[in-house]
């Protein structure tokens, strides 16, 4: 996976709790063998008519919001399904960062495991993000290694991520490869359960 | 004597492989359980790396998400071929034990998981699905994981977990006649939000949940991950060791009596805490329905639809607003005049053989409303056997329901067994979100009982006005 460690990019807000990844990629789009190329589905229902026409009242479809690579959400983003197709999605769409005020378990371990930085912030500071976003293009600055937001303003924050997910992001390591470091250890365990 | 602990602190204790400072743990896994939609860029990445399955012997797979639920000798969409092809293929390579879409165990995985006896007190279980909270039942640690851990688990049969933080969700008294295990989550849920369980591993404990049977503590702990938690377990006890008794992957003989033993001593102790606590009165708890947009969006039959104005944020607001127009319903309408056109009774939540009788029970000798398509779907082939051994497809089929093969059929509508947009479903699955049964579909969450009553009726109506059987 690619290691991030500092991103600028345009912020796309998306003002709405409880988002579930049924939203994020509808189940019709999950049958793919592939990781790739699931960008196009993203809020496929939301995005578009049912003759393929981008829908005009939803905003992602706004040109402002074009080039964004950071989205803001509110509470209990990516809830529901264990689908990695939401990263995937999210990812291939072009987003690096989503800051929300919080997450769902699976949805926040299922970005640290591919490279997309989850960002918990409080609902003031998300609001504020909202806010400015809404009113015209606005360009943050997410830095991972000082684990701190701040924008081409006087927005500026602070966020927490497990030590252990950071320096998978920071490094971008094959978490798989970590773990057989300890294979002796998996296998004394099994050997010990046997007896 | 040492310290009180919780069932999932003994769990945890005892499958921790490795522990470091400052790192989560790593867990080993003792069961996972693999389908075809979340497994084949796990499998693809295994091959890229020249890796291998750990233990196929801890692995098993089947076919649910997307297989047709009639006309299964042909498939006809190529894509959902290609992907249970791809699932059939990899676990040959990789030497892992497969119920394909024709084998006898072939059925949904939360349900064949349990009917195997594969799913037992104590274990870890994996799968990459979030239902996979269903198996906490058996007093199981249990949840659902995305594709890159199905991966690390095929790998390296663990998982770095950091230690889940513990929510006793304690239910007082009895559940009324004609109150079920799925009103009695939705109920909670509708308390206490789809977030309250994030960050936490539910342990359901009080009365009407020792008096549940085995069918429904897994109703209530499939739905926990609505509730935001991963993993909702509930203690072991006589119920759980009757109901593994003679399953085929159990312990058999001797071996049962010994593992009972271990299994039981699993339970809580008196006097462990958690870290947090919340409670619901079953006496209080009525059929439920939902109307919007999320499980918590949820009212007894005798309620009316909120308002936006109840709400108390913007946010909150603009959700019953949004959720009221895509159900196409009105604020203040009461939920028993909302007629429907679709019934559905399946999913993991509610398609085993309990589940299928109760509601039987309902339609003998009525007839589906001429308005409503009704299907049932049960959970696994087993489960469809022995109905029709009772002569429940018989029941079933008299009244007008479709009888079919199983699968999770329209609980996500990955096949064929669609909900057409705008048109409404009375659903005993678990998730009412947007577009799940289908684009424009509108889903409604109910107990198989209610959904009974509501194909019978056309409309949502409280099932015990239509006599529930008291057994």
């Amino acid at each position: 996976m690619e290691p991030i460690r500092k991103h600028s990019g345009l912020v796309y807000p998306l003002n709405r709790d409880n988002i579930d990844t049924d939203q994020i990629i509808p189940k019709q789009f999950l049958k793919r063998i592939s990781r790739q190329g699931f960008g196009q589905f993203l809020f496929f229902n939301w995005r578009f008519e049912s003759d393929g026409t981008p829908r005009e009242d939803f905003s992602l479809n706004d040109p402002t919001y074009k080039e964004a690579s950071i989205l803001v959400s509110g509470e209990n983003f990516g809830c529901g399904s264990s689908r990695e197709h939401a990263p995937w999605a999210l990812q291939d769409y072009g987003f690096k960062v989503i800051i929300a005020s919080s997450f769902a378990d699976i949805f926040y371990n299922n970005c640290t495991k591919n490279g997309i930085l989850p960002v918990k912030l409080t609902d003031e500071e998300t609001q504020m993000l909202i806010d400015r976003s809404e009113s015209g293009p606005y360009t943050i600055t997410v830095d991972l290694e000082n684990k701190c937001v701040y924008g081409s303003d006087d927005f500026k924050a602070t966020f927490d991520l497990p030590d252990y997910q950071r320096e998978m992001l920071l490094n971008g390591w094959d978490e798989i490869a970590v773990t057989l470091t300890h294979d002796e250890k998996i296998e004394q365990f099994e050997l010990q359960r046997q007896t | 004597m040492g310290k009180p602990k919780t069932i999932i602190e003994k769990i945890w204790e005892k499958h921790i492989v490795h522990q470091e400072e400052g790192k989560p743990d790593l867990l080993y896994i003792d069961l996972h359980l693999v389908h075809e939609v979340t497994s084949p860029q796990a499998f693809e990445g295994l091959r890229m790396k020249g890796r291998t399955v750990r233990r196929p012997d801890r692995t098993f797979a089947t076919m649910d998400h997307n297989v047709p639920t009639i006309h299964r000798n042909v498939i006809k969409d190529q894509v959902s071929k290609t992907q249970m092809d791809t699932l059939k293929n990899n676990c040959e390579e990789f030497n892992v034990p497969l119920a394909d879409i024709h084998h006898p165990d072939q059925g949904i995985v939360h349900v064949i998981g349990p009917e195997l006896g594969l799913t037992q007190p104590g274990k870890t279980i994996v799968c990459g699905d979030s239902h996979t909270s269903t198996h906490g039942a058996f007093g199981a640690l249990a949840f659902g994981i995305g594709t890159s851990e199905v991966e690390h688990v095929l790998a390296t049969q663990t998982l770095w977990q950091a230690k889940p933080k513990t929510l006793n969700v304690k239910v007082n008294g009895e559940l009324g006649t004609g109150v079920t295990a799925k009103d009695l989550i939705l109920a909670i849920i509708g308390k206490y939000g789809v977030r309250f369980g994030t960050g936490y591993v539910i342990e359901y404990t009080g009365e009407a949940i020792r008096s549940l049977s085995m069918e429904g503590r897994m109703t209530i702990c499939n739905m926990s991950i609505e509730a935001g938690a991963r993993a909702g377990l509930i203690s072991p006890d006589d119920t759980t060791v009757e109901f593994l008794r003679g399953k085929r992957h159990a312990p058999q003989g001797e071996a049962f009596v010994t593992a009972a033993t271990e299994w039981k001593s699993l339970a809580t102790d008196e006097g462990a805490t958690y870290d947090a606590i919340v409670e619901i009165n079953a006496d209080e708890v009525e059929p439920q329905v939902t109307w919007g947009t999320n499980p918590s969006m949820c009212i007894p039959i005798s309620a009316s639809i909120p308002s936006p104005e109840d709400a108390k944020t913007a946010n909150g607001k603009d959700e019953i607003k949004r959720a009221l127009e895509y159900m196409g319903l009105e604020a203040n309408q009461p939920i028993s005049t909302v007629s429907i056109e679709h019934v559905f009774i399946g999913s993991c939540t509610n398609s085993r053989l309990s589940d299928l009788r109760r509601a039987s029970e309902i339609i003998k000798g009525r007839k589906v409303n001429p308005a409503v398509t009704a299907i049932v779907v049960p959970g696994s082939h087993s489960v469809k056997a022995a109905a029709e051994k009772e002569g429940i497809d018989v029941i079933f089929k008299q009244a007008g329901f479709e009888w079919r093969e199983a699968g999770c059929s329209m609980c996500l509508a990955m096949n064929d067994d669609v909900v057409p947009p705008g048109e409404r479903c009375a659903s005993t699955s678990n998730r009412n979100f947007e577009g799940r049964q289908g684009t424009g579909a509108r889903t409604h969450l109910v107990s198989p009982e209610m959904a009974a009553a509501a194909a019978i009726e056309g409309h949502f109506v409280d099932v015990r006005k239509l006599g529930v059987p008291t057994t």
